[in-house]
């Protein structure tokens, strides 16, 4: 074992990392899908064939949401720094980082609510729809429990992709793995360091990944 | 009762208009079951939900029960949509609850207070025999559980109609027999009027009391079923009554002629008496019988010998007693496939 690795280990820096990494996904997620969530519904609602057509919304949404996704993160990140800085206070930090991640996250998380959303059966939504049922009990009742599997897979997907996204936010002042790797991997030429990162967010992601599709699988009464 | 008064609707396509329904007049009376057939893309789904307005015609009016829907706000058109149920072909149920919590969807939106409800929901699915599943879930059921969950589920808020759209077209005979008849007994019991929507004649027959013809967008007829079934003038409605005719090979032979039976002339032995009457040798392509509302129907197609005067003597003796027939084809050409009739 190296001596660098003794001395992260020792000062807690590693353990305080890998807190770091799960706390800022996590947090990051939460927003995006506070956000995202309603966007996502929004997107699928009020398109040409959706429950609630508004042509011109569905277009300025797809249109914001289609910017946001295209913008490479490493730009997005410095990009909107000014906007970190403006509701998080500062522009270095966790803090920081969860607000640039958030805006980054929301359009993705969006794309993703919005395609479980229209794998709902068209039969069951019209079922509703001669029930009497207005579009907001349609949205509450039918569409997001229906597509709650289907939500579920895509939260995970959206976990490992902002898990992604936060190791790159350790370059510009985040914490977590991402800034352990470069800042005492990659720029000291230490790579038992990067390695030891590599494996350690490996394991995060891996159990992300079991946990949600499991939950997915329970959860799913079409197999039940 | 519902009315339909000069219903047209037209899709606007990436190819043009397209024209689902042309003019339709149609009223539908309290009490009864009201069949509408024809062959697949003759415009009969999208005339049912102009029904509830699912789909909104371009042109004509919906009345029901007085009120003409286009002239009702978003609310009303919601309020009024709780008044007609409806089942669908692919049961259309919430997978992610269970069957009693389907059933009480309808009562949820119609704001019904939960213990109500919870009682309304328990009472109908006694009603279509399935209190023992209230706590699956729609996959763990047979198709004819799912459209009896449905049809717990479409009679939840006390509807005063019931539309059924092709309800039984993916199950089983057996189980479109039962299906049937649970629609049958509501509409007896509970006095639902009930629309149905289908492309086979043994759905109209064994249930309903009217029927519509629908082909290429427009209504072609429309009548009681005895009077359509015995007399049916459109080509889609021949198509649609008499399938079992469709397969034709070119076989020398007579003319095919189609004889009507309705009421008391179903229990004499017409075709006997024909043949040692007339001393002429009968084919007979093809029989059945039906009980149709309490009453007996049924329709005998026969191949007349190719002799022309033989032919005739059958058609003066036909004529002579009343009975009904309709000539099918000009024989020579296009005759019955006799294998499949000739039991």
């Amino acid at each position: 074992m190296s001596e660098m690795l003794q001395k992260l280990l020792d000062n807690g820096i590693l353990i305080l990392g890998i807190w770091e990494t799960v706390y800022m996904t996590f947090i990051s997620a939460f927003f995006a899908y506070l956000l995202g969530l309603p966007l996502g519904v929004l997107l699928c609602v009020t398109a040409k064939d959706g429950i609630r057509p508004i042509p011109w919304l569905s277009r300025i949404l797809d249109i914001l949401v289609n910017i946001f996704r295209s913008i490479p993160f490493i730009i997005l990140m410095v990009a909107v720094l000014p906007a970190a800085k403006l509701i998080a206070g500062t522009s270095l930090g966790n803090r920081a980082m969860i607000v640039t991640l958030v805006i980054a996250a929301t359009p993705y998380v969006a794309r993703m609510v919005e395609s479980s959303v229209k794998e709902v059966d068209k039969g069951v939504i019209e079922a509703a729809q001669s029930m009497g049922a207005s579009p907001f009990r349609i949205i509450t009742r039918v569409l997001i429990p229906e597509a709650r599997p289907s939500l579920t897979v895509g939260a995970v997907i959206s976990l490992v992709t902002i898990l992604g996204y936060s190791a790159m936010a350790g370059t510009i002042g985040g914490g977590g793995l991402g800034m352990i790797s470069i800042t005492y991997g990659y720029q000291r030429f230490n790579n038992e360091i990067v390695w030891i990162c590599v494996v350690l967010t490996i394991i995060i992601v891996q159990i992300i990944q079991e946990a949600g599709m499991r939950l997915a699988r329970k959860t799913d009464r079409r197999t039940a | 009762m519902i009315e339909l008064k000069n219903i047209s609707k037209t899709f606007k396509t990436k190819k043009g208009e397209f024209t689902a329904l042309r003019d339709i007049d149609l009223s539908i009376r309290d009490g009864e079951i009201f069949g509408i057939i024809g062959l697949s893309g003759a415009g009969k789904s999208t005339l049912v939900r102009c029904i509830n307005y699912l789909e909104k015609p371009t042109s004509g009016q919906v009345i029901i029960d007085g009120k003409e829907l286009g002239s009702l706000n978003k609310k009303e058109l919601l309020a009024l949509r709780r008044n007609i149920g409806m089942i669908f072909q692919g049961f259309n149920l919430l997978e992610q609850r269970t069957v009693l919590k389907n059933v009480l969807f309808p009562l949820e939106i119609a704001g019904v207070p939960k213990d109500k409800a919870r009682a309304k929901a328990r009472e109908l699915l006694e009603l279509v025999g399935l209190s023992d599943k209230e706590s699956s879930y729609p996959s763990q059921l047979s198709g004819g559980q799912k459209q009896r969950v449905a049809i717990a589920r479409a009679l939840a808020p006390n509807p005063k109609y019931l539309l059924c759209d092709e309800a039984t077209s993916a199950l089983d005979p057996e189980t479109t027999r039962s299906i049937l008849e649970l629609i049958r007994r509501i509409n007896r019991e509970l006095g639902v009027t009930t629309v149905v929507i289908t492309h086979d004649m043994k759905v109209i027959d064994s249930i309903c009391d009217r029927v519509a013809v629908m082909d290429n967008s427009i209504v072609t007829e429309i009548g009681t079923v005895a009077e359509v079934f015995a007399d049916p003038k459109s080509e889609t409605a021949r198509k649609l009554i008499l399938p079992e005719l469709k397969l034709v090979e070119t076989v020398s032979g007579g003319e095919r002629i189609r004889l009507i039976f309705s009421g008391e002339n179903s229990f004499t032995p017409v075709v006997s008496n024909l043949i040692l009457s007339c001393g002429a040798p009968l084919n007979i392509l093809y029989a059945r019988t039906k009980d149709i509302d309490g009453r007996a129907y049924g329709e005998i197609v026969l191949q007349l010998p190719a002799d022309i005067r033989a032919a005739a003597k059958v058609k003066n003796y036909l004529e002579a007693h009343g009975l009904t027939y309709s000539v099918l084809d000009g024989g020579e050409s296009h005759v019955g496939d006799a294998s499949e009739a000739a039991g």
